[in-house]
């Protein structure tokens, strides 16, 4: 079982992660139009980066307000019940609710999620730490270097999906979760030619239904 | 409306219902909770949806799916991971193979 330090090592290697891609969140959002402190107000408030890419990608191409707003926010939906999760997982009260909303996202819901027994609470408040800092200050970098680092060029974009395919790994721990991870790749598969970006995602949710049957 | 305030417009909500949408998972009461099938969801749905955001980030280019070096990344990132590497390790092996197999 690993111990408080492999958590904390973890915390900061998502974070460095994730910074990685914050760097080219911040060039994606320079390249769609949003100034410098646009692109940082979003890593700043929106905190969420699928959210936040699908925002600058639907304004960069020319989308309006509405319809940008409404696939972010689509997007966004995943932390509603990461949230559920997180209330029965940490037992918060009062004001520390309201932070750590702000910090429920992928990354630190799968931390907690995946840690070991009584480390949940050391996971999220490291990893959302780490990662609140990390990608705030890669999302300036990004978005002040925007055109002079080719992120394509070294990979970045195939780091994200290792990175999520890493958070996912430790939560596959029985017959069930893998039937539904399984199932959630298929589903997304099968529906991102049909759908608009940011919906297979959601679809890939109702694959939980995999996993409650007998 | 200029260009400027619209921009500013979509920022500022989508930080608004994002952040609702967070903290009323946070605001629901325990009780809701207490349904083992509720619960079992709630478990699962993370597992659901990072599988899914995996396959959109590496097999998706907008509505087609393709096959190409991000693909090759992720195979390099799971072979690390079966060999027990540290997360950041599996991280920059996929981002390594990618760029590698780019600058072929």
């Amino acid at each position: 079982m690993p111990g408080r330090g492999a958590v904390l090592r973890d915390a900061l290697g998502i974070g460095l992660a994730v910074g990685a891609y914050g760097v080219s969140f911040g060039a994606a959002a320079a390249t769609a139009g949003l100034s410098t402190l646009q692109a940082c107000a979003l890593s700043l408030l929106v905190f969420t980066g699928a959210s936040q890419f699908a925002l600058v990608g639907v304004l960069g191409a020319g989308g309006g307000v509405g319809a940008a707003v409404a696939g972010a926010v689509l997007l966004g939906t995943r932390n509603l019940p990461y949230a559920v999760r997180l209330t029965d997982l940490l037992r918060l009260t009062g004001p520390r609710r309201v932070l750590a909303a702000h910090l429920t996202i992928d990354e630190t819901t799968a931390m907690a999620t995946g840690a070991p027994p009584g480390l949940s609470g050391l996971a999220f408040w490291a990893t959302g730490a780490s990662v609140y800092v990390l990608w705030n200050l890669a999302t300036l970098l990004g978005a002040l270097g925007a055109g002079v680092v080719d992120t394509t060029a070294l990979g970045l974009d195939a780091a994200v999906g290792a990175a999520f395919l890493g958070l996912l790994a430790p939560q596959v721990r029985d017959r069930p979760a893998l039937a539904v991870a399984l199932g959630g790749a298929l589903v997304a598969a099968l529906a991102i030619p049909l759908t608009p970006p940011g919906v297979p995602v959601l679809l890939a949710g109702l694959a939980v239904a995999a996993g409650l049957r007998r | 409306m200029s260009g400027l305030s619209a921009t500013w417009l979509a920022v500022l909500g989508t930080a608004a219902l994002c952040f609702a949408l967070k903290l009323a998972g946070w605001l629901v009461p325990p009780r809701a909770l207490e349904d083992p099938r509720v619960r079992r969801a709630t478990v699962l749905l993370p597992v659901a949806l990072l599988a899914g955001l995996v396959v959109v980030q590496v097999f998706a280019a907008r509505r087609t799916l393709v096959l190409d070096a991000r693909a090759a990344g992720l195979a390099a990132g799971a072979l690390a991971l079966l060999l027990r590497a540290p997360f950041l390790v599996v991280v920059v092996v996929a981002a390594a193979t990618a760029a590698v197999l780019r600058g072929l």
